[in-house]
């Protein structure tokens, strides 16, 4: 509640200090004026396309981290000094500017969707091979020995014990994935893309379209924000129902 | 000693697998051997340094940034739990918002140079410095201030003497995300709106498609990220190995 | 009661002032009408100088009682007289060992024993001389350098006592601090509880829900009733000043324990009823 009224007074004081000309109308718009014209763009239709193609862009990016992370992270965890060593790789790993390797992706799957998804999971991924490693870190040893207990073998063990007790965690990951895509993808639309949310953006910054340009970015914002919340939400629902 | 041979182990092995790659695919990448020739000679070009210089300007100043202005906003909503608890979703929705489609506010604020790329990286870096920090005086336990009070300490002496100290290993943590995303952030600001630098180089290099200078580029880059994340990683574990 | 009769009797030292009073006190959590009353009026007073400890069933509101006396929360209702003033905040003098690890994870078993002198501002030589007699009154000479990860429970445990005596208090407040311990360590740590009670003169009041812990080591026992909580029993035990936890082989150790337990079992009973037990 008190968040809605945090959020809501920042909106409120950016419009007033928009309107008032305290903030140049050709550095920032009235938060009302975005709205009006994202409304605009979104019921004009002109952006639909665009919207779609970034859109299954980052599904496909996150389907592809979330089942190769969650293989990889597996793989890794259960060597443990694989794990030990590639440990730093993984944490410095988000320092590294993937945008470098476009034209690379670019020779590898061809000009257009391939690159772009590329980069969306070589940003994903790495988020949910470092969430599976957690995961798995975190199964009690309890568990594991009850299901030795109930003479479960190796794959039962898995998929009724551990799996089901790491899945918190996991959701972390693939919530983290979700956002880490959409980052991804956005920003190599933006940078090199000729199609997309991300180069709609960019194209209209460089033809001076304040009013598309923070239309479009009041549609990110939002998008970004209302997906996050729903995850957000389900990850609470699930860590307390079982009481972690 | 072990550890060590097999962090080497794992280089040796990632070389290979590019060598692979490159056998696969010679226009789309570079050798090795090649990559790191040029890294060395670009390395110990005088040409190379002023760009080295002006990206390592940026990102002190937006380093500096990020940990102070992150850590003076976490510690101070970290201590009163109303306002951690609005402010925590908040932050994260930030944080995992596609940074890059706020460049062109960046850029028609600041405009293009210096502050504007020290702002990106500044934006990059303060969200995750600020919610580590917020979470680790939250999850400081309850105990340690029952104890500054028992002692009949001020508010000031619980601060620094148990609060900041507590936290510390949450907060180094916090510096070595913090750490590699200012750099992406600098990094990017550099790519799409800059004359000079680092990110400079490599998107001029991704323009004329000079797959020489694209690796060499990514390969200092690594060695900086890889090993100033090692580093803090080294602390991270020593801190937490004493907290624990 | 016969037991009453004997206390007296050996401890010959008569009745001691009255060194902390708890008129009527109440706590109540959230709201005033329909908060979670944890505290009925409950009365109490400490003798300078005695061992008295505390039983009650889970959730009673012993850990409150606790809070309450050192000042850390605010009665709802009553007062409380600490050396004849009545507590306002944290008063001067006491120090409170608490169940949960205590330790400053970064600093060494000597920078903790030390936190609060060197805060205080105390002549370095003086910091030097306590943390010498506590470190050897608690067995933790050969430790002084060490961090308290590598310690185990009852060492880190007994860092935070002589981290509060230390600070030389009147009157030491513990809350179940032994409750994290294993059987025998708990013992140990009884006899040193013991001795720092002999050597420091100071008032001490223990939280507990160990029968045989409490039996053992007090003067007087104070039984709490199921929540809310007050004091509905005192029992005197009449042990001599120096005593150790072998007093358990004591004809009148099994005396006492029954007692305690024919009131405790009740509120417990009740307790469990009321969701206390966890």
């Amino acid at each position: 509640m008190l968040r809605l009224l945090v959020v809501g007074g920042f909106v409120v004081a950016l419009e007033v200090l928009c309107r008032t000309g305290v903030i140049s109308k050709l550095v920032l718009i009235a938060p009302s004026e975005m709205a009006i014209h994202l409304f605009g763009i979104l019921s004009s239709r002109k952006a639909d396309a665009d919207i779609l193609e970034s859109l299954t862009n980052v599904m496909l990016a996150v389907l592809l981290s979330v089942v190769g992370g969650f293989a990889i992270g597996a793989f890794i965890h259960s060597f443990p000094r694989l794990r030990r060593a590639i440990d730093p790789f993984l944490a410095s790993y988000y320092a590294l500017p993937f945008f470098a390797f476009y034209p690379l992706f670019i020779v590898l799957f061809g000009l257009g969707r391939g690159a772009i998804v590329a980069i969306g999971v070589l940003f994903g991924i790495v988020a949910m091979i470092i969430s599976t490693l957690t995961a798995f870190d975190r199964i009690p040893r309890a568990l594991v020995r009850t299901a030795s207990a109930y003479r479960m073998g190796p794959v039962e063990a898995a998929l009724r014990v551990k799996l089901p007790s790491a899945i918190p965690f996991l959701f972390t990951g693939f919530k983290l994935a979700i956002a880490y895509a959409f980052i991804g993808v956005i920003a190599a639309e933006f940078i090199m893309a000729t199609s997309g949310l991300g180069y709609s953006i960019s194209y209209a910054f460089n033809n001076f379209d304040n009013g598309t340009m923070y239309g479009l970015m009041l549609f990110v914002i939002v998008l970004v924000t209302a997906v996050n919340a729903v995850f957000h939400t389900i990850e609470r629902r699930l860590l307390r129902r079982w009481g972690r | 000693m072990k550890r060590a041979l097999d962090f080497v182990l794992l280089i040796v092995v990632g070389f290979v697998f590019w060598e692979a790659m490159h056998l696969a695919a010679p226009f789309a990448l570079t050798s090795p051997v090649e990559s790191v020739a040029k890294a060395w000679s670009m390395a110990l070009s005088p040409v190379y340094w002023p760009h080295v210089a002006e990206t390592a300007k940026a990102f002190a100043y937006a380093l500096l940034l990020a940990v102070g202005g992150g850590l003076a906003l976490g510690l101070s909503l970290g201590l009163n739990r109303t306002s951690a608890e609005v402010a925590e979703p908040i932050m994260i929705s930030v944080y995992s918002l596609p940074k890059v489609t706020l460049y062109p506010v960046i850029l028609l604020v600041f405009g293009l140079g210096l502050p504007a790329k020290v702002a990106f990286g500044t934006i990059h870096g303060i969200i995750p410095v600020a919610i580590f920090a917020m979470n680790a005086v939250r999850n400081l336990p309850n105990v340690h201030l029952k104890t500054g009070r028992v002692l009949r300490l001020s508010r000031w002496q619980t601060l620094t003497t148990i609060v900041v100290p507590g936290a510390l290993p949450e907060i180094v943590s916090g510096l070595r995300i913090g750490f590699s995303v200012t750099l992406l952030g600098v990094l990017i600001g550099e790519m799409f709106a800059s004359q000079r630098g680092v990110g400079y180089v490599l998107m001029s290099a991704i323009g004329v498609h000079d797959v020489a200078t694209i690796m060499a580029s990514i390969v200092l880059l690594a060695i900086v990220a890889v090993s100033a994340s090692a580093f803090l990683l080294w602390l991270d574990h020593r801190l937490h190995h004493r907290a624990s | 009661m016969a037991v009453h009769e004997q206390a007296v009797a050996a401890r010959g030292d008569g009745v001691q002032p009255v060194h902390v009073s708890v008129r009527g006190v109440t706590r109540v959590y959230g709201d005033p009408v329909t908060g979670i009353r944890a505290l009925a009026p409950t009365d109490l007073s400490l003798r300078r100088g005695e061992f008295y400890s505390v039983i009650g069933p889970s959730g009673c509101g012993k850990s409150t009682l606790l809070d309450v006396l050192a000042g850390l929360s605010r009665p709802t209702t009553g007062t409380i007289e600490f050396e004849g003033r009545v507590l306002d905040g944290v008063p001067d003098g006491i120090g409170v060992v608490f169940q949960e690890d205590a330790c400053f994870a970064w600093l060494t078993v000597s920078d903790n024993i030390t936190f609060g002198l060197r805060r205080a501002g105390v002549d370095p030589a003086e910091i030097a001389r306590r943390l010498d007699y506590a470190l050897r009154l608690m067995g933790l000479v050969d430790f002084a350098t060490s961090y308290p990860a590598q310690l185990s429970g009852g060492m880190r445990q007994r860092v935070c006592i002589a981290r509060t005596l230390v600070m030389q208090p009147r009157m030491i407040l513990l809350d179940e601090p032994f409750g994290a311990l294993d059987a025998q360590t708990r013992l140990i740590m009884g006899d040193e509880l013991l001795k720092v009670w002999r050597e420091t003169g100071a008032t001490v009041l223990l939280i507990t829900h160990a029968l045989d812990e409490a039996a053992m080591l007090s003067d007087r026992i104070g039984i709490m009733s199921a929540r809310p909580g007050r004091i509905i029993e005192e029992v005197e035990t009449g042990w001599p000043r120096e005593r150790d936890s072998r007093i358990a082989a004591e004809h009148s150790f099994g005396d006492i324990t029954t007692r305690l337990w024919s009131v405790l079992r009740d509120e417990s009973l009740k307790s469990v009823q009321l969701g206390g037990g966890r």
